[in-house]
């Protein structure tokens, strides 16, 4: 039984997120399988992948504002826990390759053979199965969030602290996946992909598929993030984020609260990361950069902290932006742009998206009920 | 360990030391030495820099004595135990600058203070009980916020807060509050108001006041320990401590 009632978890506002997430899913798919090409409705097949892969770093950005927006932990690495679940499924994909590769070995895939590797390195070893890959999606972002959150919040390193070694083991993360000796391919990484579940990865139906899935995830995601944030976990989460200590003397533990949350944000991450991989075809070290991890937190952000909705909103509407941008001419000055908005959005909308759209409807409500009945005081 | 304890040392609900502890070569605490009777209220006075915070900061974990002993209920030593831990203790502590969560419901804080399990999965899973709002308002009707019960903690005012903050000391059901300057920035009405609830909760708690404003430690009408340079100055009834020539000196003076 959990801690929260059904309207708590599933206000007007989340229904309304859901809605509309079902209703652009349902029409990407429409207008992609049914809709002729000729017609301009058409979504072509390139672009289902760009909205795929724009929902799964949606699905990052809800994992960071979990985290952040309501328990104030500020993590400049998710990325790692992204790029994580991407390797999980990479390895996964392949191993489907099979004797399909370039060199067409038995049981290697081609980056083992030109490294002249003789056996398949343990870490490989079950990824042939979907299950087993399936699990390491969670298990190994879950893992690296538990221990590393376990000695971090134990230590209470917090704050501006907390963010600096988020960003050392993301950045070490990097490092690490750049060797060739660590077998996941070295900065070519894992690509080449043929197949996921027996349907070839660049068929349309099973781009259209991974593009549903992807709202899905985000969609059940997006509801466990409420469960969570309307229990009355949400307001021990809060508590802390505002007041730690205070919360530390009315005696809750803190490190254990904070560490499981972490964790789920963590595997959150990671399975936004498996759904990325299969759709974009790559997965490679500089998943790992910091940049990346940065530039997830501003799509946080610019859509608004502590909203949930606003993460999504921030990510999809910054990419969407990006897209605009590196496409054209202004394509070198994207990176000024993405600086610009960051600066706008703090100093012109501390709030974010999200806040935005607080003020204006209660200006429009403001201005439609302009003789408003005495209510009682509700503090809302 | 309420009942008979083999181990217990002393009858005191908190006995204190020679507590000794140092910042930076600073020597706060210079052998405090205080024992505390179940049921008691105190008051502590004494000037800035006296020892008093430190006191308080030794008691509920947030800092570690170099020397002495902090026993609690006669057999608990504090000085091994962190905060949650001292706090499951049922030791409440509140602060001196008024710390409630601003931007949560004045129920939602006493929620959240309201004595029960303090784990994660027990906060996800476990079931919300009509009682637990029963035990919210009656502690709200206590320090009279129950007609604020919906608004932000962030909305009240300096006052309003002081007394959340006592309602969600009570709503921890401790055995030991340490109040920490309850009155300050109060007017005088409401530091009326609060020396009688912090009298009316006496009934059931130990209690140690902290507090600078001696016609609020008159109004409160118990013991009065007065702390100088990280020590006990004098200790006894109000009268005979105001009176004390060294008391004068140090604290009331000039």
């Amino acid at each position: 039984m959990i801690n929260a009632d059904a309207h708590a978890i599933l206000d007007r506002r989340s229904k309304l997120f859901l809605i509309i997430l079902a209703v652009i899913t349902a029409w990407v798919v429409f207008a992609n399988a049914v809709i002729p090409e000729s017609s301009q409705f058409h979504v072509s097949n390139g672009s289902v992948v760009l909205y795929g892969k724009y929902l799964t770093y949606a699905l990052l950005a809800l994992s960071i504002d979990l985290i952040w927006g309501y328990c104030g932990i500020l993590s400049l690495g998710h990325g790692a826990f992204f790029a994580l679940g991407g390797y999980a499924m990479g390895m996964y994909l392949m191993r489907q390759i099979g004797t399909r590769g370039v060199y067409g070995h038995p049981v290697l895939p081609d980056f083992m053979v030109f490294l002249n590797w003789r056996e398949l390195p343990w870490a490989w070893v079950g990824f042939d199965w979907f299950i087993y890959a399936a699990i390491m999606v969670f298990l190994v972002p879950g893992l690296l969030a538990f221990v590393f959150g376990w000695f971090a919040f134990r230590s209470r390193v917090t704050g501006v602290y907390l963010s600096i070694i988020t960003q050392a083991m993301t950045y070490a993360l990097l490092l690490a996946f750049f060797r060739n000796d660590m077998g996941f391919g070295g900065n070519n990484g894992l690509t080449d992909f043929k197949d996921i579940l027996g349907f070839s990865v660049q068929a349309s139906g099973t781009r259209l598929t991974l593009f549903t899935l992807s709202a899905l995830a985000l969609a059940a995601c997006f509801v466990l993030c409420r469960i969570m944030v309307a229990s009355t976990y949400g307001k021990i989460l809060v508590a802390i984020r505002d007041a730690e200590s205070r919360t530390r003397f009315l005696g809750y533990r803190v490190e254990h609260h904070k560490l499981l949350v972490f964790t789920v944000s963590a595997m959150m991450a990671g399975l936004a990361g498996a759904l990325y991989v299969p759709q974009v075809g790559i997965i490679n070290p500089s998943e790992f950069s910091p940049a990346n991890s940065i530039e997830a937190v501003i799509w946080v952000a610019v859509g608004g902290r502590g909203t949930l909705i606003g993460a999504v909103v921030g990510a999809l509407s910054v990419n969407a932006m990006k897209t605009a941008f590196t496409t054209g001419v202004l394509a070198p000055y994207w990176l000024f742009v993405l600086g610009a908005i960051f600066i706008l959005v703090t100093l012109a909308l501390p709030k974010g998206i999200m806040g935005l759209v607080d003020r204006l409807m209660a200006a429009w409500k403001a201005r439609t009920r302009p003789v408003a009945p005495p209510q009682p005081e509700t503090g809302a | 360990m309420t009942r008979a304890d083999p181990n217990q040392v002393t009858p005191s609900i908190l006995y204190l030391d020679g507590i000794e502890v140092s910042f930076d070569g600073y020597r706060a605490l210079r052998g405090l030495s205080l024992t505390l009777d179940k049921g008691e209220l105190r008051a502590i006075i004494g000037p800035n820099g006296a020892g008093k915070t430190t006191m308080m900061d030794i008691v509920t974990g947030k800092t570690r004595p170099d020397r002495g002993t902090a026993l609690f209920a006669g057999s608990v030593d504090l000085t091994k135990l962190d905060e949650s831990e001292i706090a499951e203790l049922g030791i409440g502590r509140k602060f001196q600058k008024p710390t409630v969560f601003e931007s949560q419901s004045v129920a939602d804080n006493v929620l959240l203070a309201l004595s029960g399990p303090r784990g994660p999965w027990s906060a996800l899973f476990g079931l919300r009980s009509r009682v637990d709002v029963d035990r919210i308002d009656a502690v709200l009707a206590k320090v009279r916020l129950l007609e604020m019960r919906d608004s932000l903690a962030g909305a009240l005012s300096h006052g309003q807060k002081q007394w959340l903050e006592i309602a969600m000391l009570l709503a921890q059901n401790p055995k030991l509050l340490l109040v920490d300057e309850p009155v300050a920035g109060m007017t005088d009405a409401e530091t009326e108001t609060t020396a009688a609830l912090l009298r009316e909760i006496n009934a059931e708690h130990t209690i140690v006041v902290v507090e600078h404003d001696m016609d609020f430690v008159r109004m409160l009408g118990c013991r009065v320990t007065c702390l100088h340079e990280g020590a006990v100055l004098a200790e006894g009834a109000l009268d005979a401590v105001s009176a004390d020539p060294r008391v004068i000196e140090v604290y009331l003076g000039r």
